[in-house]
């Protein structure tokens, strides 16, 4: 067939066939990516173990909601729907663009499986996909350019501003559009000058555009824009394709891997080391992250995939509160590191291994400041972990004795007296002393046994303000008729936070003394008001009977129709629920806690905008009560202010150390008398 | 530099609620939790600090019964190179000066160019540290918050004088310094350190070993004995709040804006 276009597998340029470039630029261009490809992956191969293939079918459902669905995407909606829109068109686009390359040697290639009419529907859609992807690409360089949101700008102390890579990778997407359409253009308009049949162009796309535009343009203007335009996209595309891997945009690549081997549980804390078991850790040689290669394989995928999107840091309450930890630098930080270390021209300036990333690239307050409240993994649109690898540096500042000194007394009282008070075990019952005459609490000691175990942990067992929690805990059992008892000065400190704040060892002391003393008690069922020790019990230890939150506890009575409450006095008032994070995120209780709340005749509840897997950390629970931040404000406040904003007169929480930073933040806030905060359960029980 | 760094293990005040018996012989001692006391923290992370500057050793001392190892222990998880615990029951019921005699006894044993002691202790009378340079005869520098290796034969130490002034000395080495809090950050010790160091062998010394005549140390050869342990009585103008928490507090801020205090 005679061909209205000589296509580039057989165009002369100055006596030169072109065809050599067809072969060339890929050769280069796979042959390099192939090397900046290995140079990324050889920190990889010297990290720490990471057991990423567990829960196959769970990795596969998150692959196709996060990365198949872009699921968090619309989180944010602007940026969101211009990413779906640009990932959805490269998608389609991938066929097309390999089948451009084969095109410069074999003209009459057709991808297997797109002949006939699947091909001229696919046709349509890719030429679709490239329109699509144009405008949303400008639409995004206008917002980086002109908009500017806040959260893409880099403070000085991080360095130096991304916006100029941004925008040249989206002029990269664009000329690849640009010229693919071109290519395809000037072939149907040279058709449909010489009378041939023309593929039908998808109307008003791109391709469809420059058509008309070019209709009139003689057969050799059509003829050198439809070579020049082969040969810019090959360059660009393998241009771009070796770009990828040197900033930001490798999540293009990543993005894929990154998500698959995403965090499948929540609550969790990652083990010190992979392989090995809690009863071998007195083996190892060294503790956490102490060098950049004691991160693990995906810690450092991590790196390599963040996108530098800000969604973390805009949700992180520490970078809110100006404490000086901002997510997304731990992982730019991190990224930056690996780049410099391990570079790709390595002439002169070898591998460096085995660099100390504290002091260097991350400073001790920063790590301090996390409150583990899991803001930012919910976020992150491509799975990255930031809890984990806090912890892992945190073991490491405790293993090097870098710990601040508000914090080592705490540490000491829990491994002297299992509480970071330095109290007396025998005072762990005091707060029973009230009920003894109405509710008298059974101790189980091995002499008293019970069906449920009710776990207080520290702070509602010794702090005079939350002792009323745990007396409305066992008031609310016992009037439903639970068989329970406590643990008395048997019961440690869960430990949860210990484990956080990276004291391992101590947390895997406490962690056997409680569940010695659980087995003892004999229970077929756990309870706990504490959604730090709910969690610790739940995520942290192995081969306990059932836990439960009281809130769960309540909800199931509720649904089974045990439970009524009486209707509440104070009708005028507007109540709203602060999801604590070990409860909500971390453990996904939204709806159990608000069922409860909706159950209280009378009630009238709002939501704060922040609520849910959105839910703003009021400040932290454990340790952290004791740990001293520079801060320009303290998350309460801005917590409690929200409440007010939302035109609530009272916060709900279901979390001590909730009820502690709300009530403090009030305070502070100076909203004393036009806000007030109370426990879930004490609401609970004053309506039975 | 040899460092020698006396340490004791004292009730902990921040983890006991401290009850004197009603006899007035001891205080209660049945629920006590111990740890090392807090001064001789800083004398410790001071030496670590000076000992990975300028080379040499950290030995740490006390003298107490066998339980007093798990605080040379301590020490020595956070990098003390050496313990010597000097127990013996010929030293129990040493007034300071006995204790002092004791550590003389281990700091003629050895070579040391600097001994460091916390400025006082939880339940002591912050004299041991004196006494042991006079017995020794060596320079002596109290409430030290700065220390500043000159060379191998003199130091600078900073003293915080009254109203917050500092004070700059050059003493020449060998030397006995007693240490302030605040004069560093010691570092955190934790479990898995001090599961790292279980093992290693600690010399128990007792008076033959140390060349002392037991007449001289413990309860023999004590000049000062105590006669009573007992709670002050309440005095004029004390007034103990009672109350919760919020009352206390209540109660509190009234008090002060009747006196003028609050405003």
């Amino acid at each position: 067939m005679e061909t209205a276009l000589i296509p580039p597998a057989k165009y002369f340029f100055l006596f030169i066939p072109t065809v050599i470039f067809s072969i060339v630029i890929p050769v280069i261009g796979v042959a390099l990516f192939t090397y900046i490809i290995a140079i990324r992956s050889a920190p990889l191969i010297k990290a720490a173990p990471d057991n990423r293939f567990d829960n196959l079918p769970q990795r596969v459902r998150q692959l196709v909601k996060i990365w198949l669905l872009q699921w968090r995407q619309p989180r944010y909606r602007t940026a969101g729907i211009l990413h779906i829109l640009i990932f959805a068109g490269f998608l389609v686009l991938s066929i097309r663009s390999m089948s451009m390359v084969v095109i410069g040697v074999f003209p009459h290639f057709v991808p297997p499986g797109l002949d006939g009419a699947k091909g001229v529907v696919y046709n349509i859609l890719k030429d679709y996909a490239a329109t699509w992807v144009l405008v949303a690409v400008v639409l995004a360089a206008w917002r980086r350019a002109v908009v500017k949101p806040a959260r893409y700008a880099v403070p000085p102390k991080y360095g130096k501003d991304h916006t100029w890579e941004a925008l040249f990778v989206l002029g990269m997407i664009g000329a690849l559009m640009i010229s693919e359409s071109l290519f395809e253009a000037t072939l149907a308009a040279a058709r449909l000058q010489q009378g041939q049949h023309a593929e039908l162009l998808a109307p008003l796309s791109l391709a469809w555009i420059f058509k008309h535009i070019l209709a009139g343009k003689s057969r050799a203007v059509l003829q050198g824009l439809h070579i020049a335009s082969y040969y810019v996209h090959d360059l660009v595309f393998f241009s771009f394709l070796c770009f990828l891997p040197m900033g930001k945009h490798f999540h293009v690549i990543t993005s894929f891997f990154n998500v698959f081997f995403m965090r499948t549980r929540r609550g969790n804390i990652k083990p010190v080391r992979y392989g090995v078991p809690d009863d071998k850790l007195d083996d190892l040689d060294s503790f956490g992250v102490k060098k950049l290669e004691d991160f693990t394989w995906k810690h450092m995928l991590d790196f390599y995939s963040c996108a530098d999107c800000g969604r973390c840091s805009d949700n992180c309450p520490a970078n809110a509160v100006g404490r000086p930890l901002s997510p997304r630098f731990i992982s730019i930080k991190g990224r930056d590191l690996l780049f410099k270390n391990y570079p790709v021209y390595p002439y002169k300036a070898p591998f460096k291994v085995g660099q100390e990333v504290m002091g260097t690239i991350y400073e001790e307050d920063e790590i301090w400041s996390c409150t583990t409240c899991g803001a930012c993994e919910q976020e992150c649109p491509l799975g990255i972990e930031y809890i984990d690898k806090i912890v892992d540096l945190r073991r490491a500042m405790v293993d090097e004795g870098m710990v601040p000194q508000s914090l080592q007394k705490p540490l000491r009282a829990l491994e002297k007296r299992g509480n970071p008070w330095g109290k007396l075990e025998k005072k762990r019952v005091e707060w029973t002393k009230e009920l003894a005459e109405q509710a008298p609490v059974k101790i189980l000691d091995g002499k008293q046994t019970a069906d449920l175990l009710y776990f207080v942990d520290s702070i509602s067992s010794y702090d005079d303000r939350m002792q009323e929690i745990a007396r409305a805990t066992a008031r609310v059992l016992q009037a439903t008729g639970a068989d329970f008892g406590i643990l008395g000065k048997a019961e440690k400190d869960s430990g949860h936070e210990v484990r956080r704040f990276g004291e391992e060892m101590l947390f895997q002391d406490l962690k056997e003394q409680n569940i010695a003393a659980i087995e003892k008690a004999g229970v077929s069922g756990i309870v706990t008001a504490d959604p730090h020790a709910f969690n610790a019990l739940k995520n942290d230890y192995q081969g306990l009977p059932p836990v439960r939150h009281i809130s769960q506890y309540l909800a199931g009575l509720i649904r089974d129709g045990k439970l009524q409450f009486n209707p509440l006095q104070d009708g005028d008032k507007v109540y709203t629920y602060h999801d604590p994070c070990y409860l909500g995120r971390h453990n996904e209780l939204y709806d159990d806690p608000r069922a409860v709340l909706d159950a209280i005749p009378g009630l009238k509840r709002v939501e704060m905008e922040r609520c849910r897997d959105r839910s703003f950390c009021c400040g932290g629970g454990g340790l952290m009560l004791f740990y001293e931040p520079h801060e320009d404000e303290r998350m309460g406040v801005i917590r409690v202010k929200m409440a007010a904003a939302a035109g609530a007169d009272v916060i709900v929480t279901a979390c001590p150390f909730c009820l502690v930073n709300v009530e403090d933040a009030i305070k502070v806030a100076g909203l004393e008398g036009k806000l007030e905060a109370i426990d879930l359960v004490e609401l609970v029980a004053a309506q039975l | 530099m040899e460092i020698l760094v006396c340490v004791k293990r004292v009730p902990d005040t921040a983890e006991n609620e401290i009850e004197v018996k009603s006899d007035g012989t001891d205080i209660e001692r049945d629920d006590l939790v111990y740890s090392v006391n807090e001064w001789d923290n800083y004398a410790v992370e001071e030496a670590i600090q000076i000992r990975d500057n300028v080379g040499g050793s950290v030995t740490v001392v006390t003298v107490g019964d066998d339980e007093s190892e798990e605080v040379l222990r301590r020490e020595m998880a956070m990098g003390a190179d050496n313990g010597v615990l000097l127990s013996d029951s010929a030293f129990e019921g040493s007034d300071g000066r006995g204790v002092a005699a004791i550590l003389k006894a281990q700091a003629d044993a050895g070579n040391y160019d600097l001994i460091l002691c916390g400025a006082q202790a939880d339940d002591g009378a912050g004299q041991v540290g004196g006494m042991l340079a006079a017995m020794l005869d060596w320079p002596y520098a109290s409430l030290v918050n700065h220390i500043e290796i000159v060379d191998d034969k003199k130091i600078k130490v900073g003293r915080e004088i009254e109203g917050g002034n500092q004070e700059l000395n050059e003493i020449e080495l060998p030397c006995v310094l007693s240490i302030q809090t605040g004069i560093n950050e010691p570092r955190y010790v934790g479990i898995r350190g001090i599961r790292k160091v279980a093992s290693v062998e600690i010399p128990v010394k007792g008076a033959s070993d140390l060349g002392l005549d037991p007449a001289t140390v413990g309860e023999a050869g004590a000049k000062v004995k105590r006669l009573d342990y007992f709670v002050p009585e309440l005095g004029e103008g004390a007034e103990i709040l009672e109350g919760s928490m919020e009352e206390k507090i209540e109660k509190l801020i009234e008090l002060l804006k009747a006196k003028g205090g609050l405003k």
